[in-house]
């Protein structure tokens, strides 16, 4: 993550049999799944499915009981991926650090690693503030942001890093309408600016068909199904139709006699 | 506290191999530090004060009765500046600081804002544990150094303006002069310094390992205090056993 290449595209991630249980209790159960460089590719799946335990394995932050990650061939776990690749992650709660202000915050990368002189850095953080529309918000501190505007102080500093692979964790959760929708522009246009590897984790369906080339959907630490948007729309899977189509309507059908008469059409 | 001894050991280790850039964490380092200093001076006057006449007042009329009264001088100030300076000052510190410090890195941690580090490449350990390690391994032997001789004073206080003691201002510090030498008081700051290692690392591994939500962080921070206390009695008695020799 501290690297030097000035290589913009993004990298590929292979995962490969990846396991991890949590006193006793199997949370991942060998998942198998490839991600191309440059694609934004959605995990999607019910709360406690296990997908920000996958995501923090993508980054190195917990490590697997079995199986491994690649990056561009070479397992995460290597110093020379941390070193020769850049990764940043967008956490749910954005994560900023409460002590520092939002532009601290945004320039921490650069400031902690001495890589740039400090009105650089202040340049640049204004820079990627505009971006996510949060221009002028410098001085401010992190508790004075509501939800989504430390969701996007999380981004800008992610962009500060300029990520060849970028791990976003439920970004629209505790978001408005317009707010989500905002994250959701970001993400793509981060994507065709740099050409950047976006994972994204969320069980927000509008903003996985929304931005997605490719969705996982996961249930239980197993993978249920892999494809394009409309593949996964139409996979007969229960299960994932069950995620698919959940919703309320007041003195409408309980979920599962709904479930069943969907698995009565043909 | 002690399954955790041989983490403890090894963060200190880590912090140890990562002193050399000190500098670099020079701002953090001097903001703890000011902290520190900024939180604590008051009340160490004020415990010292009252230590010292406290132990003059109880000491005082005993040594005088038997006709030692040249004695009180040298008898508070060896107690204030071996034994009690450090280890009150120490508990406070443990109390004040060592609280403040587990409550930080935990909830930073439960936040995932140390995640948040680690993604960036940024070892927290460099970046939140050297600062404050580094901090108040300074700021407490000074404090002690302070507090030694706002001890005195209030013993010597005590001593002047209590009927059953009447040993003058002079008498006092003449007689103190002659017991307590420039050893003790160096005696007295190094366990002092030993104690601070043991506040830091001790406050700084709760955070690091805190789990849970607000309750984690609460249980840290108790810990923090506790195993810091008992630490720093556990050390007192041996630093005591081995500086005695």
């Amino acid at each position: 993550m501290n690297g030097s290449s000035s290589n913009q595209k993004g990298v590929g991630i292979q995962v490969r049999g990846l396991r991890k249980s949590f006193d006793g209790q199997e949370v991942l159960c060998g998942l198998d799944f490839d991600v191309q460089p440059g694609e934004i590719f959605v995990i999607m799946g019910p709360s406690g499915s296990g997908k920000t335990v996958l995501l923090k394995h993508l980054i190195g932050l917990e490590e697997p009981d079995a199986g491994e990650i690649l990056i561009e061939g070479q397992p995460i776990q290597s110093p020379e991926v941390m070193s020769q690749y850049r990764m940043a992650m967008v956490f749910q709660s954005g994560a900023l650090l409460s002590s520092l202000t939002v532009g601290e915050n945004v320039g921490l990368y650069l400031a902690e690693h001495r890589l740039r002189p400090p009105d650089e850095i202040a340049r640049i953080v204004a820079e990627k503030l505009e971006v996510v529309g949060l221009k002028g918000t410098e001085e401010k501190m992190p508790s004075d942001l509501s939800g989504g505007m430390k969701k996007r102080a999380a981004i800008a500093r992610a962009l500060v890093i300029e990520p060849q692979l970028i791990l976003y964790d439920e970004p629209t959760s505790e978001l408005d309408p317009l707010s989500a929708v905002v994250i959701a522009e970001e993400i793509v246009n981060l994507k065709d600016r740099i050409g950047v590897t976006s994972l994204v984790v969320s069980h927000d369906r509008d903003l996985a068909f929304g931005v997605a080339d490719r969705i996982a959907v996961i249930n239980q630490g197993r993978i249920l199904t892999i494809g394009t948007p409309d593949e996964v729309k139409r996979h007969p899977d229960p299960l994932v139709q069950q995620f698919l189509h959940a919703d309320f309507k007041r003195h409408g059908f309980p979920l599962e006699q709904r479930k069943i008469e969907y698995e009565k059409q043909p | 506290m002690f399954e955790n001894i041989g983490e403890m050991v090894l963060l200190f280790w880590r912090t140890l191999v990562a002193l050399p850039l000190t500098w670099r964490q020079r701002q953090k380092a001097f903001d703890q530090f000011f902290e520190i200093g900024n939180a604590s001076l008051l009340m160490v006057c004020i415990l010292s004060f009252f230590i010292g006449g406290v132990i003059s007042l109880q000491t005082g009329p005993l040594l005088v009765e038997r006709g030692l009264g040249s004695y009180v001088g040298g008898v508070v100030g060896f107690s204030i500046a071996k034994e009690l300076a450090p280890v009150m000052m120490a508990i406070l510190i443990a109390g004040r600081i060592g609280s403040a410090m587990a409550a930080e890195i935990g909830s930073m941690r439960v936040y995932q804002e140390i995640d948040a580090l680690r993604t960036m490449n940024i070892n927290p350990i460099h970046y939140l544990v050297l600062p404050r390690l580094v901090a108040i391994a300074v700021a407490l032997p000074m404090l002690v150094t302070f507090g030694i001789l706002v001890g005195w004073l209030g013993g010597a206080l005590v001593a002047s303006a209590n009927d059953r003691i009447a040993v003058s201002f002079e008498a006092f510090f003449s007689a103190l002069r002659d017991t307590v030498a420039l050893k003790d008081v160096a005696n007295g700051v190094f366990k002092s310094f030993v104690f601070s290692l043991i506040i830091g690392v001790v406050s700084c591994h709760q955070g690091l390992i805190t789990r849970g939500g607000p309750r984690g962080i609460g249980r840290s921070v108790t810990k923090a205090v506790v195993n810091s206390i008992v630490l720093i009695v556990i050390f007192d008695y041996l630093l005591t056993r081995v500086l005695l020799k």
